[in-house]
């Protein structure tokens, strides 16, 4: 089959799909969604080489199309609408990549540890502790309990989910919007410390 | 092979999945507010304004050109924001307000001009620009708080062009009524007062932007 039809094939089983998944259809939001992952997957490689934070950007454009799935018009073609968000979220992670190598320093003497005991003092974490808890305080009480499950307590998604009674969708997005939060507080912090 | 994680993800995104509706085109959704606030003020000037006297004041050309562009800023500005907010939307809509905009500036420049830069008569009235500039301040909160309720539907990827469009259509709207108020010709003072005013809503907006981009 000639490359343009299997596109043309492609764009129609896509928005056939997204169709469905817009009504509610939760089998084929699924096909859906595992059929974008690889496209999306090689969209995100042009902006970031790492592949673990591609995979990062990939995830990231998953959230972003479940967010906005009402925001595709079903007399549009889908891949453009894809390719936009997933070029988005590819120059939003390059951009804040930039800022943060531009305020860290990466050295990897402060992570060695030594033989001598009293050497591995507990000062660093406790200071880390008590610069965290101003931020986290700031956080909104449903982000902040659920990345305190997840990231801090070490809970499962699924564990999480039951403990704060919301769905493990719902969780993951607080998980995901706390972090981007505490980094644009952190971020905001270095600024304003210059 | 997906990645464990990449995984879960999107068997916990389908799980429970919930219809949408999905948004009517961005031109239909801009028309509709646009017909909603149109009739909100133009009760409000039937009710209020002298149409008589801005009708005589208007017969001029460059009067109802600068008019024409100062409305038409504020609609190709609400439209665009609409385009904006949506992903696979032309970034260029962004442009699409500058040249009402630059028509709108040149046409009241022209009137300071003829004035002799504020000079001469009708004056500068700085009691009265500061009335202007309060008057622009107060019908675009509003005007903004109504469109922003709007656009956020979209959840905009990038906020702040969309917040930039809308605040600049919605400062062009309220500059526009107060053309039906505003029975002299703009001077030197003037202008600078409608642009700052302009400026200072588009600047709020601006730093407001994230208020498109939350759920909640």
């Amino acid at each position: 089959m000639a490359p343009e039809s299997q596109l043309q094939q492609q764009e129609m089983s896509w928005a056939l799909l997204m169709r469905a998944a817009q009504g509610g259809d939760a089998r084929r939001y699924d096909e859906l969604l595992r059929s974008i992952t690889p496209f999306v997957r090689n969209l995100v490689r042009r902006y970031c080489r790492d592949p673990h934070l591609a995979e990062d950007v990939v995830q990231d454009v998953l959230l972003t199309v479940h967010r906005v799935r009402h925001t595709w018009d079903p007399q549009r073609p889908f891949s453009p609408w894809l390719a936009s968000i997933a070029a988005r979220r590819g120059i939003d992670r390059i951009r804040r990549a930039t800022r943060i190598s531009r305020h860290e320093v990466s050295d990897e003497l402060a992570m060695e540890t030594f033989s001598v005991p009293a050497a591995n003092n507990e000062s660093g974490a406790l200071r880390a502790a008590e610069a965290i808890e101003p931020l986290l305080a700031a956080l909104p009480e449903r982000q902040r309990r659920a990345l305190e499950a997840v990231k801090l307590r070490g809970l499962s998604v699924a564990e999480a989910a039951r403990e704060s009674g919301q769905s493990e969708t719902a969780l993951k997005v607080s998980v995901h919007r706390a972090v981007k939060a505490l980094r644009r507080l952190v971020a905001d912090g270095k600024d304003g410390g210059e | 092979m997906e990645q464990p994680s990449t995984e879960q993800l999107i068997a916990s995104l389908s799980r429970g999945l919930a219809p949408v509706r999905p948004l009517r085109p961005p031109a239909r959704r801009a028309l509709l507010w646009l017909g909603a606030v149109a009739v909100l003020l133009g009760i409000a000037l039937l009710r209020f304004a002298d149409l008589a006297a801005w009708a005589a004041h208007h017969a001029q050309w460059r009067m109802a050109i600068e008019a024409a562009a100062t409305l038409l800023t504020g609609v190709t500005a609400v439209v665009a924001a609409f385009h904006l907010s949506l992903p696979d939307r032309s970034s260029l809509w962004r442009y699409a307000p500058l040249p009402p905009l630059a028509l709108w500036i040149a046409t009241s420049g022209l009137g300071c001009l003829q004035y002799g830069l504020g000079l001469g008569p009708p004056g500068d009235r700085m009691g009265d620009s500061m009335h202007c500039f309060g008057f622009i301040i107060g019908v675009s909160v509003p005007l903004a708080v109504l469109l922003f309720a709007v656009l956020r539907r979209a959840r905009p990827l990038d906020p702040l062009p969309v917040a930039l469009t809308g605040a600049l259509g919605v400062a062009a709207l309220a500059a526009f009524v107060l053309q039906f108020f505003h029975r002299f010709d703009v001077t030197a003072i003037d202008l600078v007062t409608h642009l700052a005013a302009v400026l200072c809503v588009v600047a709020v907006a601006g730093a407001s932007r994230r208020i498109l981009a939350t759920d909640r």
